[in-house]
């Protein structure tokens, strides 16, 4: 009772056993919110990590891929049997992406990826990331009019149809500015000069007439295209007019080939590849067709930045809508580059930058066709990854060896791995910080313990009287040393639960704290231009706690028993002479 | 303060009786020490303390010890009420050998067969003078039993503080009593386990004259009413005169008078 009584009292009476308190308690408090926020953010690394991923990947080492998917499918269905949820076949090859902005052919290195858009959706949680919502239950590659999430800007149908009338309203003024320029361009150099003045007067004439129909005619949208073309023309047509006296006279008799091409050529420098598209114009129809769909990581065709009033912009340079080219290997060999033309159709943000900057689905049977893939005599097209998706639960590794143990490495020249095999790196490199980071944490609650170790000693050479005095009324040396360890366990126990509480509360509001820091410091904490997300992500895992908590009061009570046991020595006469 | 002890003395639940069933007697000792050595190491060198000390202490005796600082009279009480042991030489009490008992049966035999008060009081300063009374009780008692009786023991607590004339300072801590109240409180802790030998250590030293004279006469009270052993430590002639016999120590042997 005494014992009690006492650790009580002196818990009461000494303030520095406030600080040994408060010690803990922010140690402990500390651990809790680190390991939180640590948990939270693995977790969403995870989900991110695996988002897209199957669970299992058979994938050829080969270009050419993996022939008959159809038997490999089956012996994959023996060894696993019902541990499958879903599996579907895939095309993977490395290609480049080429798509226009604003003139210019933007190249973006990208992992083509041919999927069945029916059994995709089984392996992975590909779908859920995609921004229209009517793809997200079930993805097509064809267009869809409207309706794409943020960040996406108007997209499909509606833009398709606004950007190629705009295209469409460009050209003709670009070839209306053209034509006008071309027939004054006629009627000036027709115009019979005297000898007096050819010298300076034609040059005058020639640059009015060249800049002003282009002043007119360029649309005001397009402004980089217009000063272009406009001063390129016009030495063009200074020369040809310094030229005209070699010129037959008569511009009406001289062949039309001679000067408009060159001239043409100059102004417009996208009149070529323009008029080689128009080819296949002839049977497609822009307006209301479309390519075959192609689905776009965010990151490939977009660029994130931060507008002066600090909101995060997303610039899109191709969005669903837009034609791009890919171009990627035939499966032959050696490998020759083809191209095709595709329509994005959607993006998806999977918030992985990785995955958001590389992968561009497409329809398996347009790559497996392109590619060269279909087996000329049995018409069974070949495919390069295998993937799988297993019943929750299912021990990935256990998986991933029974199929290595079925396509041996030296049979078949496939690798099989599980999502983190793939991986492997980041998640290892993860997990060694989290437990460097504990290992850290826990030092902290250690020098916590050293000061709970000093300051025991303190109190116990301050109370060596008592303890004398506490021997002489026949206390035994244990109750006395108990004493110092129920006060190591109070202290331990009000600590740590106040280190609980506080981390707990810290927490809960951690996005509410996070921004009255910012507001203190001007700094974000945490960017979203880097982070993808907008709140801190916080997992409280309850075991977790409860270790930390438990380690605290360990630790108080250990650094305890040294002054208990001193106490518990003090021989009793001097004790009580000590003053 | 006398006619107060007196006055409460006469309420017949008064449980000081340590005396009560013990032979009238005096002959058998209570308490004795046979030819006690004891020195202490200061540094390198011995410095001895009582050089072959006998003492015997018959029942309901007063008996003082007088010596100049240094005779050995403080460590003698301190082996008398084992909180120290000889380096040879025997302690008895009640016929029994005390000196070479295990720590917890000398714990439990200073807990509840010796009462001791001190010079400076040693009363613990976080406890109110109720809970430094009650102190030992709830030393010997668990946590449970005691918390079950604690009505009980407390208002003990509370009539002996009343007896030695405390009854109005329960709640107050040590600093805020006086020298005097201090050590009335001291003796009250000293008695409430009923003991059978009170041993008090120059109980007077840091007292003035009249404080000193009060707290004498409540030992002297203690020792004619209700019995009670004592052996009291002390430099001074006159106080050591109040007592029923006087052993002199110099030099760390008994003075024959």
């Amino acid at each position: 009772m005494y014992k009690l009584l006492l650790s009580w009292r002196y818990l009461r009476t000494r303030w520095i056993a406030v600080a040994s308190i408060i010690s803990v308690t922010l140690g402990v408090a500390t651990m809790i919110i680190v390991n939180a926020v640590m948990d939270g953010f693995t977790a969403e690394m995870y989900n991110r990590l695996h988002g897209i991923l199957s669970d299992v990947v058979v994938e050829s080492h080969s270009l050419s891929g993996i022939p008959d998917p159809a038997w490999h499918q089956q012996q994959i269905l023996e060894v696993l049997g019902d541990d499958i949820v879903g599996m579907t076949a895939a095309v993977r090859v490395p290609a480049m992406l080429n798509f226009r902005v604003r003139g210019e052919w933007v190249t973006q290195q990208v992992m083509a990826i041919g999927i069945d858009e029916k059994s995709y959706a089984d392996v992975s949680d590909f779908s859920k990331f995609l921004l229209h919502p009517a793809n997200r239950d079930q993805l097509s590659f064809q267009l869809r009019e409207d309706g794409f999430d943020e960040p996406l800007p108007t997209s499909g149908w509606q833009h398709r149809r606004l950007r190629v009338g705009y295209e469409r309203a460009y050209r003709e003024q670009l070839e209306q500015t053209e034509r006008t320029r071309e027939a004054r361009f006629r009627k000036q150099t027709s115009h019979v000069v005297p000898e007096s003045l050819r010298f300076d007067e034609p040059d005058h004439v020639a640059m009015a007439s060249a800049e002003e129909p282009a002043k007119d005619t360029v649309p005001a949208d397009m402004p980089d295209e217009a000063p272009a073309a406009a001063p390129a023309a016009a030495p063009v047509a200074a020369d040809t007019a310094e030229a005209s006296p070699r010129l037959p006279l008569d511009s009406e008799a001289s062949p039309p080939l001679a000067s408009p091409p060159v001239a043409g050529s100059v102004a417009d420098p996208f009149r070529r590849s323009r008029d080689e598209d128009e080819e296949p114009q002839a049977v497609f129809d822009e307006m209301s067709e479309q390519h075959t769909g192609i689905v776009l990581g965010i990151a490939i065709a977009s660029v994130r930045h931060r507008n002066p009033d600090n909101s995060v912009m997303n610039y899109f340079l191709a969005r669903p809508g837009d034609d791009v080219q890919i171009t990627f290997p035939t499966s032959g060999q050696p490998p020759k580059a083809v191209t095709g033309t595709f329509t994005i159709v959607d993006c998806y943000q999977s918030k992985m930058s990785e995955y958001d900057s590389m992968f561009a689905f497409m329809p398996i049977e347009k790559l497996q066709q392109m590619r060269g893939m279909i087996d000329p005599e049995s018409g069974v097209p070949s495919v390069t990854s295998i993937q799988l998706k297993l019943r929750p639960g299912v021990d990935l590794n256990a998986a991933r060896d029974k199929l290595r143990a079925r396509f041996p490495t030296d049979q078949f020249a496939y690798r099989i791995d599980t999502w983190r095999d793939l991986q492997g790196p980041l998640l290892a490199a993860v997990q060694m910080e989290t437990t460097i980071l504990n290992i850290l944490l826990f030092l902290i609650i250690a020098v916590a313990g050293f000061g709970i170790l000093a300051t025991f000693f303190m109190i116990v050479v301050e109370k060596t009287r008592d303890i004398g005095i506490l021997k002489a009324l026949g206390a035994p040396s244990q109750g006395v040393m108990s004493i110092f360890l129920n006060y190591g366990l109070a202290l331990g126990v009000l600590g740590s639960g106040m280190g609980m509480v506080l981390g707990l509360l810290f927490v809960t509001f951690i996005n509410e704290i996070a921004s009255v820091i910012e507001s203190m410091l001007g700094q974000e904490l945490f960017d979203p231009t880097v982070y993808y997300f907008q709140k801190i992500p916080t997992i409280i895992n309850p075991l977790m706690v409860v270790w930390v908590v438990a380690g605290a009061i360990v630790i108080a009570v250990l650094a305890s028993v040294l002054p208990s046991l001193r106490a518990a020595r003090l021989h009793p006469v001097e004790a009580l002479r000590y003053e | 303060m006398a006619s107060q002890l007196q006055a409460l003395g006469s309420v017949p639940s008064l449980a000081l009786r340590v005396s009560k069933g013990q032979p009238e007697s005096s002959s058998a000792v209570l308490l004795g020490a046979n030819n006690l050595f004891k020195s202490y190491r200061k540094g390198s060198h011995i410095v001895p303390v009582l050089k072959g000390v006998d003492f015997q202490v018959r029942p309901a005796e007063f008996v003082a010890i007088v010596g100049q600082s240094g005779s050995g009279k403080s460590t003698l009480l301190h082996l008398l009420g084992t909180l120290d042991a000889p380096d040879s030489g025997e302690v008895h009490f009640e016929g029994k050998r005390i000196d070479n008992l295990r720590y917890s049966s000398r714990d439990q035999l200073r807990n509840r067969c010796f009462g001791m008060i001190f010079q400076s009081y040693h009363l613990l300063p976080e406890l109110s003078t109720l809970e430094n009374v009650v102190m030992p009780l709830m030393i010997s008692q668990r946590a449970l039993p005691y918390w079950w009786n604690r009505r009980g023991y407390l208002e003990r607590a509370a009539h002996l503080l009343e007896i030695v004339g405390l009854g109005h300072r329960l709640a107050h801590k040590p600093r805020e009593l006086s020298g005097g109240e201090m050590q009335r409180a001291a003796i009250a802790r000293a008695l409430i386990a009923n003991p059978r030998v009170l041993l008090a250590d120059e109980p007077t030293g840091n007292l003035d004259q009249d404080t000193g004279a009060e707290i004498l006469e409540i030992l002297k009270t203690l020792n004619r009413r209700d019995q009670l052993t004592i052996v009291m430590v002390t430099h001074d002639n006159a106080i050591a005169a109040q007592a029923d016999r006087i052993v002199r120590l110099a030099e760390g042997r008994v003075v024959q008078l």
